[in-house]
């Protein structure tokens, strides 16, 4: 299990610098330049150099990527060029409201998930599987945004129950930041709901075919507890790795329910950046989210190890 | 008298398919007693699942009984509502099911999954249980209980996973009725051998009825008081063991008993022709009449019932009374099943195919010295990242085989059989060593061979229905290696592969066929005739009978056997079977861990002096006659482990285990008077000393 752990850490940093490299590398591929985007259409080519040589863009590729990764290692991440501020606090505010948001998502998405996928698995094919999986379909296929309004129209303007924007001021405590949460979480629930539930239910379905579950079911164990002790921790192994490939969705991938709730999260952080050619704060925004998506993909390979003595006592 | 454990009357079971109802399992009756061991035998398709899954009160949703009653201790346990079955399920009737490793839950403990049967059914506390659970481990003679009972399931081995479910089986001190649903099936021969006899001990000890469902007339044969033939779902005789294998009353029982290769005779095998009738198909007479030689006319229209014959001998069978008289003989003799194989053979036009074939006029066909395959060779990278270390699977083989002539290779699971076959043929590539095809090299994988290579050796596969395409007809799979290995025209191709079907004895319209269509052994037949389509001088057969029923087994061994006679091809068998084996082979290896251990002439294999390892394989072997002596060298279940044991790699295992030498030298090759090889410490007439002693 030790030399297990390791090999998944070593892999988690073999996979930051990978992608690191492939960012800093696409990001040189972006049409239009840094110094257009600063010093605007007409500027003199004697001030394009100037500001090219400040920026350290005159330098071969892998000495500025040396250059920037060793900075980004010691907490300096750079000079946003277009909000001209320190980049890290920057991004690490709007992770943190992120973050918010994917856990208010998540503690409203799993639990019911779980619950319905189950009983939809064990009643196979009975009506409330069938209503399970259209109901679902129709929440993976309502685009965000669309449900987004809908939330805002008929919760907060119609019946007045939640505040219909997000936007928080930066020192809020989680309490107070909490009724305004709620609406952008509603909405990626939906999604996330969706997708875990269907993936327990058919988890569920193909652990009933195994043939452990009828050596236990002729033990005389009641189906209750077949089903809680046996087919359950089995079913839900590749439903923890659908929630983990989630949270990377939540982080970095919620710009349309940011922008339909204006709420300050790191995918509209990201979008202005790209707007702004602003290409280190593009970069620190990237790293970030990949950095969670391979930390949530690392502790979900982990703990799919730990529920699964294949791996861990190999 | 006293009631019997479980009683079965008349039973009817029927499925539901696509809206109509076809029966399974047909007008069943039996009744089994306590302390007593009752087997079914049947092959595929005959029903015994089903009536399986009928007396455990768990068929399968789209199954029912249609008519009769089953009564478990006097109770009806078709009217059990499901918390009555869950009261019993488990405390008085439990199973042993085939594979043991899908029937235990991965994630849990084996004392865990022993425990909750005994916490359940209030035996015992939970912290009581665990100590029962390591009790019942260790009454199942598994070595250090206490630390299986720690362990999960794929860390142990098959035969030791399937006595950790006989542990569970054998929980309840309140146990009446016991199933065991083929359960050394899956396991290897040693094992099997190992595990029956553990069954035979503890039925002395817990009294229970015993069930004991099986393909397998060996097993049957030893374990068994009483026996029940069944075909298509019907009983078609039942009888007490002995009465039934030797003097059985009905034909099917016959064919079978002499469809079975025995060891030390080569005598052709008998098979019967035709196939189990499928669940729609059902005769309205006799089920077995379109496949009986002795069937008549009223066989086909009149179903017989199932009479008395002798007491407890019970037969289906409209004449069993010329049979019981000896005056109905239907069995064919050695000689007239040469002729009758053969005159297919002969018949077939593939000759002209061939004629042109064997111009080369050297002896040895594959010469193969000193292979050896590794797997899990990686990077430095990978294997930083990575998962399991390398593993040599074949390790220093050596062999000839002769135009015409046959290699047995015997061994079980995991001893690299069939890795040496993918070697040779370039599936997987060799590590070290060489192998040479009618004195060409062997290079790469079968890409970059040579056609005249390719054509020169061909595989038959363990799993037909994995070998052909489901996408293609037959006629295309057997055009193609004409086509592109021979060279042939579209319209010759067409006409060669209706001989070869000719050859492999089916007829020529199945050249429009898709495989869905044929049965296992049809299938096995087509690889066949592809196999020889290219007119090969060498096939690999991998374990190429070991999928299919008995009286199939017979007449594809048979087909064999002729096409060799005929077409002067040679075979490579592999098999874990070894009287199989011994039917087909003209010299036989049997390879242990990578290793060969032994080869030699098949004629004189079956005398000592053998390797211990040999030895035990031919111990293990369950022969189908309740009368034969059980030879008890017996191994213990080998421990999952990928590290190859220091010097001798049996001496773990070994029942003639020397000392200190076994650990640490490799033993080297030893030839005994008759000419045979084996890699052992003891000296020839030392080691056919104590083989002759114990009575082999």
């Amino acid at each position: 299990m030790i030399a297990y752990i390791f090999r998944r850490v070593l892999f988690f940093g073999l996979t930051l610098l990978l992608t690191s490299l492939m960012v800093f590398a696409a990001v040189r591929l972006l049409p239009g330049d840094v110094e257009t985007a600063v010093l605007g259409r007409g500027a003199e080519p004697a001030a394009r150099a100037a500001l090219r040589q400040e920026l350290g863009l005159d330098l071969p590729f892998f000495v500025q990527y040396a250059n920037w990764l060793s900075g980004f290692l010691r907490g300096d991440w750079g000079k946003s060029y277009a909000i001209k501020a320190p980049i890290m606090p920057l991004v690490l505010e709007r992770l943190g409201n992120s973050l918010r948001l994917a856990l208010v998502a998540m503690l409203i998405a799993i639990p019911p998930a779980v619950l319905l996928g189950l009983l939809a698995g064990l009643n196979e094919g009975k009506p409330f599987d069938t209503a399970f999986s259209l109901i679902s379909l129709v929440l993976v296929g309502i685009p965000e945004f669309v449900m987004g309004i809908i939330l805002i129209n008929v919760v907060a303007l119609e019946w007045k129950l939640l505040p219909p924007s997000a936007s928080v001021p930066p020192d809020a405590s989680f309490g107070e930041a909490l009724p305004r949460l709620i609406l952008p979480s509603l909405t990626a629930a939906a999604v996330l709901l969706a997708y875990i539930g269907r993936m327990t239910r058919v988890g569920v379905i193909a652990e009933l075919r195994r043939t452990y579950v009828r050596t236990a079911v002729l033990k005389g164990l009641p189906w209750r507890q077949v089903v809680f002790k046996h087919v359950l921790r089995n079913a839900l192994l590749p439903t923890i790795t659908v929630i983990a490939i989630s949270i990377g969705w939540l982080i970095s991938g919620l710009v349309v329910i940011e922008n339909v709730f204006a709420y300050p999260g790191l995918g509209r952080l990201m979008v202005f950046a790209i707007q702004q050619r602003d290409l280190p704060l593009i970069l620190g925004g990237v790293m970030i989210s990949v950095t969670v998506f391979a930390l949530a993909n690392l502790v979900a390979d982990l703990l799919y190890a730990a529920l699964n003595p294949r791996i861990r006592l190999s | 008298m006293q009631t019997p454990i479980l009683s079965i009357e008349h039973l009817t079971v029927a499925y539901r398919l696509q809206g109509e109802w076809f029966e399974a399992v047909c007008d069943i009756s039996l009744n089994v007693d306590a302390a007593q061991t009752y087997g079914i035998v049947g092959e595929s398709g005959s029903g015994k699942s089903t009536l399986v899954q009928a007396v455990m009160g768990y068929l399968s949703a789209n199954g029912a009984v249609q008519q009769g009653a089953i009564y478990f201790e006097g109770e009806d346990w078709l009217r059990a509502s499901r918390q009555r079955r869950e009261q019993l399920w488990g405390a008085r009737l439990s199973m042993v099911p085939q594979d043991p490793l899908s029937a235990l839950n991965p994630a849990l403990t084996i004392g865990e999954q022993i425990a909750e049967i005994l916490v359940c059914h209030r035996y015992a506390s939970r912290r009581a249980a665990q100590a029962r659970a390591i009790e019942m481990l260790r009454r199942v003679k598994l070595p250090d209980p206490e630390g299986i009972a720690r362990r999960y399931p794929h860390q142990l081995s098959g035969g030791q996973q399937q006595r950790a479910l006989i542990a569970m089986a054998l929980a309840s001190p309140e146990l009446r009725l016991l199933v065991l649903d083929e359960p050394t099936t899956s396991l290897d021969v040693t094992t099997e051998a190992a595990i029956l006899d553990l069954f035979a001990e503890l039925q002395d000890n817990h009294r229970a009825a015993t069930l004991f469902v099986t393909h397998n007339l060996g097993v049957v044969a030893r374990m068994c008081q009483r026996v029940a033939v069944l075909y298509a779902g019907e009983i078609m005789e039942d009888a007490p063991t002995e009465a039934l294998y030797s003097a059985a009353l009905h034909p099917y029982t016959r064919l079978l008993l002499r469809a079975v290769p025995r060891i030390g005779d080569s005598a052709p095998l008998q098979a019967i022709a035709g196939r189990i009738p499928s669940l729609r198909q059902r005769p309205s007479g006799c089920v077995f009449a379109p496949r009986c030689p002795a069937a008549l006319e009223r066989c086909h229209v009149h179903k017989p019932a199932l009479e008395r014959a002798d007491d407890g001998h019970l037969v289906r069978c409209h004449r069993w009374r010329e049979i019981a008289e000896g005056a109905l003989r239907f069995e064919e003799t050695a000689a007239e099943l040469r002729r009758h194989e053969m005159r297919h053979v002969e018949d077939s036009l593939f000759d002209h195919l061939f004629s042109a074939k064997q111009s080369s006029t050297q002896t040895t066909v594959m010469r193969a010295e000193h292979v050896r395959v590794r797997y899990g060779v990686h990077s430095a990278l990978s294997r930083l990242l990575g998962t399991k270390p390398p593993f040599r699977a074949v390790d220093d083989v050596s062999m000839r085989i002769p135009r015409g002539k046959t290699l047995g290779l015997v061994g079980e699971s995991g001893s690299g059989k069939t890795t040496l076959a993918r070697s040779l043929i370039g599936l997987v590539a060799m590590e070290s060593g060489e192998a040479h095809l009618l004195d060409v090299p062997l290079r790469g994988t079968p890409r970059q061979r040579a056609k005249a290579t390719l054509k020169a050796m061909q595989m038959i596969f363990q799993h037909p229905e994995e070998s052909l395409n489901p996408y293609r007809t037959i006629g295309q799979t057997l055009r193609r290696p004409l086509v592109t290995l021979l060279g042939m025209s579209r319209a010759e191709a067409d006409r060669a592969a209706a001989d070869l079907l000719r050859a492999v004895n089916l007829p020529a319209d199945y050249l429009s066929r898709f495989p869905s269509e044929l049965s296992g052994g049809e299938k096995q037949r087509v690889a066949i005739a592809r196999a020889f389509a290219a007119q090969p001088a060498l096939i690999l057969c991998d374990e190429p009978v070991s999928s299919l029923d008995v009286s199939v087994q017979a007449a594809i061994l048979n087909l064999l056997a002729q096409l060799q006679a005929q077409y002067d091809v040679a075979y490579l068998f592999i098999s874990h079977d070894l009287a199989v084996v011994g039917y087909l082979a003209d010299y036989i290896a049997v390879i242990y861990r990578g290793q060969l251990v032994e080869r030699g002439a098949a004629q004189s294999f079956f005398a000592p002096p053998h390797h211990p390892y040999t030895e035990a394989l031919i111990a293990s072997i369950p022969l189908p006659d309740p009368k034969a002596k059980a030879r008890r060298v017996r191994l213990p279940d080998d421990q999952p482990s990928s590290v190859v044991p220091s010097g001798c790699r049996f001496h773990p295992r070994c029942p003639r285990y020397l000392g200190e030498i076994c650990r640490t030298h490799e033993p080297p090759w030893q030839r005994d008077q008759q000419g045979r090889f084996y890699r052992c410490h003891i000296p020839p007439h030392e080691l056919a000393a104590l083989q002759t002693e114990n009575g082999a």
